[in-house]
């Protein structure tokens, strides 16, 4: 595993792994989206799009309010090197995102193996994002769900 | 008017299963089988060959499936929607009519043929008159890559499809034509729906996103629970069963393999999305936002609900033209320090390519096992990596350039670091570069023409 914190949630207690750093260590745990969503990417030439799908309908406000533009953009830092363009599918519990600028001049013209990006859906999976350990029980996400890496 | 129509899709792309085709019309009812078969360049290859034989430039895969399927067409009533006419659609309408006459079948067929979507011969009329064509992500004009096009065809949608249905046609055989367009204009004839009855158009032509891609709706490249998904060595095709109201169901037939549910149609419904307000083809503009999809049952999904929004007056044109060159090499580093070596090997690869005075536009290197997918994403490689595989392309105008860089790779193997293998394919092919332009002209300019022919 990763030296990122890692929370173990025991029977409704939350408690510590081994980094200690942060007052809130007790309210906060980090979620990786694997756990509260599936996704397909694609191309539109040099534009990646990645859709991403909340897992449970009661995950979707989750996505909304946690996995922004902004987020996304920092999160494929260094791989998308455009602009980072959100939408939102409240009737597919969906949400839409387009990474302008990486891969590498789109179709025929670039060198990458996922020229296609195709990949791009799990790559956006590999994000964390940090919950109220009370509203991740709420959501009945009970285990620690920081990824191994 | 019919209840229901059963629309099947029989390739997600060209290069698909060959037998899904066979398996769809052999597999259970269906009133119609559409075939995608034109990818962005595949324009330009068909050109080529168009170029050295005046009877060729049309996916020539179609005419030995058609001569496979066609009596079983016939007796059953199903009707084909295929793009599998490339450059030359009257040509592959005439090998399509060769094997049904010699099948038997002459007088009880008739073959429509949609042409008007090449504009090829038509650019510099274009350019003189001031349409630009310009790049849509670029915005680039047509003039600065005028010299180096290779095709040049404009997307047409369901309408001229629907006309060579009402003339007759057992198959219709397009051109450049949308994919979604081949499921759309079955339901429109179908059903008699108005040209600007623009929810019925929507719905239509997200069922035709759906199954546009084969199997990625029923199964295929599906996250959702994918260990769980049964069978896919026996995968069935995913069938659109439409209604006159726009509603329709998504399933599959009975005892293939794969799995229709809600997650699956989700995913494929999100697969190379733009803005989901407005999905656009010729035939109306979509609201992807107003989708709503319901269980209907064991591989049902019930999609209802969906509105849109006039056409545009524009129609995309896809151009295709020549870009340059490139090549890619790679060879396989083993434990102990795999990554280590592979990115030794690729300093003095770059190295001796510098000194060689190469000239490119860019040179990238992956290394397949450490981060070619996700890149820094996926953490620091393990130094106990059993193998890493080095993955160097190259890109540039000057083939002799490219092709120098090709001659680079074996070498590493006897004069960079150990433990490497892996070069049993020989030396890398130096690949020509066919680029893909897409622009928008008014629709005004274009005049689909549409033939119905007996067999």
């Amino acid at each position: 595993m990763s030296a990122v914190a890692r929370w173990e949630n025991e029977g409704g207690a939350v408690a510590a792994g081994h980094d200690l750093r942060g007052l809130n260590f007790l309210a906060k745990m980090k979620v990786q989206l694997l756990k509260l969503a599936h996704a397909r990417s694609g191309d539109k030439g040099d534009t990646a799009n990645v859709g991403l799908i909340a897992l449970r309908d009661e995950f979707y406000p989750v996505l909304v309010r946690e996995v922004t533009a902004e987020r996304v953009k920092q999160h494929f830092r260094g791989i998308c090197h455009g602009e980072v363009e959100r939408f939102e599918l409240p009737n597919l519990n969906a949400l839409n995102f387009l990474l302008h600028e990486s891969l590498g001049g789109g179709g025929t013209l670039s060198l990458m193996t996922d020229a296609q990006g195709k990949t791009f859906s799990t790559a956006l999976l590999r994000m964390e994002i940090d919950l109220d350990a009370a509203e991740a029980r709420s959501l009945g996400i009970e285990e620690q769900v920081s990824g191994d890496r | 008017m019919r209840e229901k129509i059963r629309v099947a899709s029989g390739q997600g792309f060209w290069g698909d299963l060959l037998d899904a085709p066979v398996r769809q019309v052999e597999g259970g009812r269906i009133d119609y089988l559409m075939l995608d078969y034109l990818a962005e360049v595949t324009m330009s290859i068909m050109q080529k060959q168009r170029a050295r034989d005046p009877s060729a430039g049309y996916a020539r895969d179609f005419v030995p499936l058609m001569r496979e399927i066609l009596p079983a067409c016939v007796e059953r009533d199903i009707r084909v929607s295929a793009n599998a006419g490339g450059v030359n659609p009257p040509a592959c309408a005439e090998a399509v009519g060769d094997a049904a006459r010699e099948l038997g079948l002459a007088g009880r067929l008739k073959i429509g043929i949609v042409t008007g979507d090449d504009i090829m011969d038509r650019l510099d009329d274009f350019l003189a008159r001031g349409i630009e064509l310009r790049n849509m992500d670029t915005n680039e004009p047509l003039s600065s890559v005028r010299d180096k096009i290779q095709s040049a065809n404009v997307y047409l949608g369901a309408q001229p499809i629907v006309e060579a249905l009402r003339g007759g046609a057992r198959v219709v055989i397009t051109g450049r034509a949308t994919d979604t367009g081949l499921t759309l204009a079955p339901l429109i004839h179908e059903f008699g729906w108005r040209a600007d009855d623009w929810d019925k158009l929507s719905a239509g032509t997200i069922a035709g996103h759906i199954i546009e891609c084969g199997a990625q709706a029923s199964g295929g490249n599906c996250q959702y629970d994918w260990q769980s998904i049964p069978d896919l060595a026996n995968v069935g095709f995913p069938i659109v069963e439409a209604a006159p109201d726009g509603t329709f169901v998504v399933t599959k037939h009975e005892g293939t393999g794969g799995r229709i549910n809600i997650p699956a149609i989700k995913e494929q419904l999100v697969y190379e999305m733009g803005d989901p307000h407005e999905y656009i083809t010729p035939d109306c503009v979509a609201d992807f936002t107003s989708i709503q999809l319901a269980d209907d049952g064991r591989d049902r999904v019930r999609v209802y609900g969906i509105k849109g929004k006039p056409a545009t007056e524009f129609y995309k044109v896809s151009i295709s033209y020549s870009a340059g060159f490139k090549a890619v090499g790679t060879l396989v580093y083993s434990w102990p320090q795999a990554y280590d070596k592979a990115r030794a090997a690729d300093r003095i690869l770059r190295a001796r390519l510098e000194r060689l005075g190469l000239k490119f536009d860019e040179i990238l290197t992956e290394f397949v096992g450490a981060n070619a997918t996700h890149g820094a994403l996926a953490g620091d490689p393990s130094g106990d990596a059993p193998e890493v595989q080095l993955r160097v392309g190259v890109r540039g105008s000057d083939r002799a350039d490219v092709e120098r860089f090709t001659k680079e790779i074996a070498p590493l193997i006897l004069t960079g670091p150990p433990g490497v293998t892996g070069f049993a394919g020989g030396r890398p092919k130096v690949e020509e570069i066919v680029a893909y332009w897409p622009a928008l002209i008014p629709k005004r300019e274009i005049t689909p023409r549409v033939e119905v022919r007996e067999v």
